[in-house]
């Protein structure tokens, strides 16, 4: 493969840039043979709990747990960032664990409890980490913030259940909440103001206090 | 307000509430989810429609035709856009590609096609079923083919396209010293969290736009050209932005697509520009080639300094004004600076955080570094020697305020300067070969028009209005800070409005003029609250002084509740420049320290320390200054690291168009990050005597991390990103 | 994303019966991948089948033992397993060097086994792309391939395998177990689970249409020092651009797979034979006959130094 002629591209098939002109025309892209016709989208019910209330809805199968969290339930404080899982931005907790909300089918989180940044605490009744995000300046514009948080007190949680990661020296051994740990368990999300110092500073305070 | 003389006492100096560490006012809305950015307005708008938006599948050509019947019957649908259909379209001032394509297609990924529907599901199948004919065109997309034979390009119109001091070319020959070198930076993205989203609505021919943009003024306007719709019909909203770095300073696609889908759908419309179309369909940073020499002698006196640059663009753009702080940084009889702009067909080239400066000091610096070596120079004693508190070019204009050197000592003393070994591949840590690195920071401070409104209620609150942004700078907490210090009042008593076309035309975000500048206006605002305090109540408006919530004149106080009980009181300025930018030259200043180790066997570079002493005039809130400065050295450890843009020179775009194969740095490549403030207030900047720092956080970064790996290993690199790939193998043998 | 149904199966029987018996139909587990890609319409299933509710979530001990994975046990639990931690280390270290603890609590056994390419090519459907529309031909061969594969790869394709759970896996000789429709079990060992590209780069395992994996089998421990390293340009949440998975025995012998590199973990067994001798030996007879392209020829010289540290580790 050090070298494949252009000849043998165009042969392939290959669009091909080479040429002055050349006629390109844009076609499914995946599918090889016909797939059977697609059926029209249908609701399906689904019901879980969000923020510790019940929630009944009627959703379109294709709806991600985001979209139904943002468009549906106006819980519009998850955020979608990339909507591909490359970002964090949409971290929610489900039954306590931390996952990417985009990445998920709304319908298949029949009698879930799912926890939402809302569901945390309110500018009158912060959480714990909500205020250490504003005390130690955790955030700058403010749009990963959700996610980083709803992360933070779930990495503190995996921490404390021993849950291992990469910066681990003795994956036998008890993590503990030390920077480096905190700052690899937090990396799928990302801060592109880049608050990441100020967050784990938030985070070494509150998990100075549950200690 | 104009501000044409230096500032004197005024009562922003007594720095009770301005200059003081204070946590964002907006922290509990946007750490509880309550902040709602451009696409969260359910509220206002209960029943909007979807909009999907369809790139363009080539970079140069045009569309022999699309179909559309297929997505039209698909089930939801109630319209597509087209530039077919959109009517007669206008470009805004600042855009160089057209935003919608069609039938001509300028770049990849440009907007063709806006599919709305009942649901953003129905609305992202249905775009899936647009067929598209093109005829690919060929095009440029190689800089390396054109860099060298592309013509000069001035930095400004009606200046020369060369900038010159002396006889560079005879001095560099004649120079003991010579260093002669070339560097390349990649394309950027900009990649801020907060996607590109507007909500547009229609009521009879007034339209409402939420939109996520730096700029409100800029892209109002910019929208009436671009559209034909009257300005003053245009409600532009933008209270918070999730991420800008400049890839929001203009109108862009989101905004006009969804404002003409929701005249076609006769029905609010929200569109969030996929993630995977953000890099080629919005504007980026270019890449520069650039070649500099400098020639001195041999105890380390420049004599001559060139510093040229080769970027690209699309016809009509601008170049990357990578050479401009070379004309200041440095002191030297004799100099050049120099730009070529190339024409490309990739996407449009931009303003990114710190424009010009990023890139150029990415080169100037790592070039001082290589010549301080040459010279057997301490790389901080070389830049102290050739400091200049003039414009080299004219030696009467002075900096106003110029503390490079004391940034460079002070940031030497706190980093452990002396115990880095000036020799490289000294230092070893485990298999961590561990270096220092040192860079200057330059960025110009810049002048912009700035106004507010302010209001003081019979409840003794104080209301600021003005339509400056919030892009994570803390605009608003410096804001009430300003308006606090102003009229006397806590900054809990303070109510801040930002964002909105219906209050007064600021300075906006960008260029790190927004903070002085738009505090600017609000302190010029509040002098007019303040005198109209002084007429209602027969105060001598000469001798004021408000504090605690009283206005105090000649021995007489009264409570702000009680001067407004009569009525609410308002005022409204803006604070404009003479040419004290022209008497005097003003820039910020810092210097950035870092310490990396590179593993040894592997080339993969880690980040152990940084440090930045900054100097840049007065700082309004040390919290988010502080936050704007770690977060711009994060940028920038992501710009030496690994950001790249990668150009597929066939087709002529960017391929890793997405946050998976576009790296920029997570939490885990960030070490502890210290941030110095040394004292400053620039008296010739504003009444604030205040300035920026938020791309000067930025400036040099990169080039300190490349000095810090020269210094590890020994291996000298000089093209961006500094991947592990370009350096391994000259690493010392372990296999 | 096109349009599907959706249902839940009761059990893996009816899960695989209802996927055999539906072109288009597939099995959606953690979704990770699965809904990535149809968003932007690399996959277009037509029908879905939950998985969720076949209760493969549990680890339990073999008879010869080794360890059973179900399924659908999550990244994050396997990770965290007392046992895989104590007796299977390479395979935990892999685990938690991949994506984010977010996708990893997500992310099923089996479906990281199915991950797919992460080519820019095959994730842009305006351009041609031979596993994503056979026959269109491979605009990574001659675009920007520093990601992409060095060996194992075709004129056809050059993506890799992306993961790192897989390449871990293959050096501890893991078995696949499936049942299809007909209710008929495989076990399919870890190293003829992923195809080599040829000309049929669509193709990414060998698993039938409806063929269910129902749980991985480790064989019983072998002890040694377990590694895994893996090299990319950011510090974490990034796909390697070479990994390496190592058992190393005291004496020096062990076993070794490369991520990163090629269709499948990329191991050769005749390569483990030559650890004693150095990362060089090895790396020379693992990757003889790799293809790299000018932007990732440095995958072969890196996958050596990156050996070179797992073996001085070792001997630390």
């Amino acid at each position: 493969m050090t070298a494949v002629s252009e000849v043998e591209l165009s042969r392939r098939g290959l669009l091909a840039g080479s040429a002055a002109t050349a006629i390109v025309v844009a076609a499914p892209a995946s599918d090889a043979a016909p797939l059977p016709q697609a059926p029209a989208p249908t609701s399906l019910p689904v019901s879980f709990e969000v923020n510790g209330k019940r929630r009944e809805l009627s959703l379109d199968p294709r709806t991600t747990l985001l979209d139904a969290l943002r468009e549906h339930l106006q819980l519009t404080g998850t955020k979608k960032g990339c909507d591909h899982g490359q970002c964090g931005a949409c971290t929610v907790m489900v039954d306590g664990v931390r996952i990417n909300s985009c990445l998920t089918l709304a319908v298949m989180h029949q009698g879930d409890k799912i926890t939402t940044i809302e569901g945390l605490g309110t500018p009158d009744k912060l959480h714990p980490m909500q205020a250490a995000f504003i005390k130690h300046d955790g955030y700058q514009c403010g749009y990963c913030t959700p996610g980083q948080i709803c992360s933070a007190v779930a990495v503190l949680d995996e921490i404390k259940r021993g849950v291992p990661s990469h910066v681990q020296d003795d994956l036998t051994a008890k993590p503990r909440a030390t920077n480096v740990e905190m700052r690899e368990r937090m990396s799928g999300n990302i801060c592109r103001c880049g608050a990441y110092s100020n967050i784990a500073d938030a985070m070494a305070d509150v998990a100075g206090e549950n200690a | 307000m104009k501000f044409d003389t230096p500032a004197t006492t005024n009562p922003i100096d007594r720095m009770t509430v301005v200059g003081r560490a204070h946590s964002r006012i907006d922290g509990p809305l946007k750490t509880t989810g309550g902040a709602a950015y451009a696409y969260e307005h359910p509220a206002e708008v209960a029943d909007p429609a979807y909009g999907y938006v369809v790139g363009a599948g080539i970079a140069k050509g045009r569309i022999r035709s699309m179909n559309l019947d297929e997505a039209k019957a698909a089930p939801g649908v109630i319209a597509i856009v087209t530039a077919a259909d959109a009517g007669k379209m206008g470009k805004g001032k600042f855009n160089t590609a057209k935003l919608i394509g069609g039938p001509d297609i300028d770049h990849y990924h440009q907007a063709i096609a806006l599919v709305v529907a009942e649901t953003f599901e129905q609305a992202r199948a249905a775009a899936g079923l647009i067929r598209v004919d093109y005829t690919r065109s060929k095009g440029q997309f190689d800089l390396a083919a054109v860099a060298d034979t592309a013509p000069l390009k001035g930095g400004e119109p009606g200046k020369p396209p060369e900038y010159r001091v002396g006889d560079f070319e005879q001095a560099f020959a004649a120079a003991p010293v010579k260093l002669d070198q070339r560097y390349t930076t990649p394309d950027h993205t900009h990649a801020m969290m907060e996607p590109f989203a507007s909500i547009a609505a229609w009521n009879g021919d007034a339209l409402t736009l939420w939109t996520s943009n730096q700029m409100v003024d800029w892209t109002r306007t910019d929208l009436a050209t671009t559209l034909g719709i009257p300005k003053d019909k245009i409600t532009l909203l933008s209270p918070y932005v999730g991420g800008g770095f400049g890839g929001k300073l203009f109108l862009r696609s989101d905004a006009v697509l969804a404002v003409l889908g929701a005249r076609a759908a006769k029905r609010a419309v929200k569109v969030a520009l996929q993630r995977p179309l953000m890099a080629n369909n919005t504007t980026h940073r270019p890449a520069t080639r650039q070649r500099i020499r400098i020639g001195a002698t041999p105890d380390g006196t420049i004599t001559a300094i060139a510093h040229e640059s080769s970027s690209g663009d699309l016809p009509n753009g601008g170049p990357e004004a990578a050479v401009l702080q070379t004309q200041l940084l440095y002191a030297g009889a004799n100099r050049l600076t120099a730009m070529r702009l190339a024409v490309l067909d990739l996407p449009e080239g931009n303003a990114m955080r710190a424009p010009g400066e990023a890139p150029g000091l990415m080169a100037l610096e790592v070039a001082m570094d290589e010549m301080a070596e040459t010279l057997k120079m301490d790389p901080i004693a070389f830049r102290v020697k050739n400091d200049t508190q003039v414009d080299p070019k004219t030696p009467t204009r002075r900096f106003s305020q110029r503390q490079l050197v004391r940034c460079l000592e002070e940031g030497a003393q706190r980093f452990g300067w002396s115990r880095r070994n000036a020799t490289p591949a000294q230092v070893r840590d485990g298999r961590w070969l561990v270096g220092m690195g040192v860079a200057s920071a330059f960025r110009n401070h810049m002048n912009m028009t700035s106004g507010a409104r302010v209001r003081l209620g019979r409840d003794g609150v104080v209301t600021v209005e003005t339509d400056m942004t919030d892009i994570g700078t803390g605009s608003y907490t410096i804001i009430a800070q300003t308006a606090a210090e102003m009229m006397g009042v806590p900054v809990d008593s303070v109510v801040v409005k930002l964002g909105s076309s219906a209050f007064p035309v600021s300075a906006g975000s960008g260029g790190q003029f927004g903070a002085a500048n738009a505090t600017a206006g609000v302190y010029a605002a509040c002098v007019k609250l303040r005198q109209a305090l002084a007429t209602r109540l027969g105060y001598d408006p000469a001798d004021l002084a408000l504090a605690d919530g009283k206005i105090t004149s000649g021995g007489r106080s009264t409570s702000l509740e009680q001067a407004a009980a009569a009525g609410d009181l308002s005022a409204e300025d803006k604070i404009e420049f003479g040419d004290l930018d022209k008497t005097w030259q003003l820039s910020t200043f810092g210097a950035h320290f870092v310490e990396v180790g590179v593993d040894v066997y592997t080339g993969a570079t880690r980040l152990r320390r940084m440090l930045a002493v900054c100097a840049a005039g007065r700082i309004i809130n040390p919290t988010s200054a502080r936050s704007q400065v770690i977060g711009a050295m994060t940028m920038g450890v992501g710009s030496a690291l690994m950001e790249e843009l990668a150009v597929d020179k066939r087709f002529g775009l960017f391929i890793n168009h997405d946050l998976a194969s576009y790296e920029v740095p997570v939490h885990a490549d960030i070490p502890h990050q210290e941030v110095v403030f040394l004292d400053e207030v620039d008296d010739k900047a504003n009444p604030m005597k205040a300035k920026g720092v938020g791309e000067l956080g930025l400036c040099g970064v990169g080039a300190a991390v490349a000095n810090a790996m020269y210094n590890a290993t020994g291996v000298r690199l000089r093209d961006y990103p500094l991947t592990l790939d370009k350096h391994f193998e000259r690493l010392p043998a372990v296999a | 994303m096109k349009a599907f149904t959706y249902e839940r199966a009761k059990d893996a029987g009816a899960a695989a019966r209802a996927v055999a018996g539906r072109p288009g139909a597939k099995f959606i587990a953690g979704g990770t991948n699965l809904l990535d890609l149809m968003k932007i319409e690399v996959e277009t299933p037509t029908h879905l089948v939950d998985v969720q509710d076949l209760g493969f979530d549990t680890i339990v001990k073999t008879a010869d033992g080794g360890l059973r994975i179900g399924a659908l046990v999550t990244n994050t639990n396997l990770a965290a397993d007392a046992r895989v931690r104590r007796d299977y280390g390479v395979l935990t270290r892999a685990i938690v060097a991949g994506a984010s603890g977010q996708l990893r609590n997500k992310a099923s056994t089996a479906g990281n086994l199915l991950q797919r390419t992460r080519c820019p090519y095959f994730y842009d459907t305006n351009m041609a792309c031979n596993k994503r529309r056979p026959g269109s031909g491979c605009a990574a061969i001659g675009g920007y391939s520093r990601q992409l594969g060095v060996i194992g790869v075709s004129t056809s394709c050059i993506a890799t395998f992306p993961g790192d759970m897989a390449v871990a896996m293959r050096v501890l000789d893991a078995v696949v177990e499936t049942v299809d429709a007909t209710g008929a079990r495989r076990a399919i060992p870890i190293a003829d689970f992923h195809r080599l590209w040829g000309d049929r780069p669509d193709l990414d395992t060998v698993l039938k249409p409806g063929e269910l994996i129902t749980a991985v089998t480790l064989p019983r421990p072998i002890g040694g020092k377990h590694f895994y390293e893996k090299v990319r340009d950011r510090a974490s949440y990034a796909y390697a651009l070479v990994s390496v998975a190592a058992v190393i025995q005291p004496d020096g012998t062990g076993r070794v797979a490369f991520g990163g590199v090629a269709p499948r973990p990329w191991r050769v067994e005749a390569a483990d034979a030559l650890l004693p001798q150095g990362a060089a030996a090895v790396t020379a007879r693992a990757f003889r006959g790799a293809t790299p392209t000018e932007d990732n020829g440095f995958k072969l010289p890196l996958a050596t130094r990156a050996l070179a540290s797992v073996i001085a580790q070792a001997k630390a």
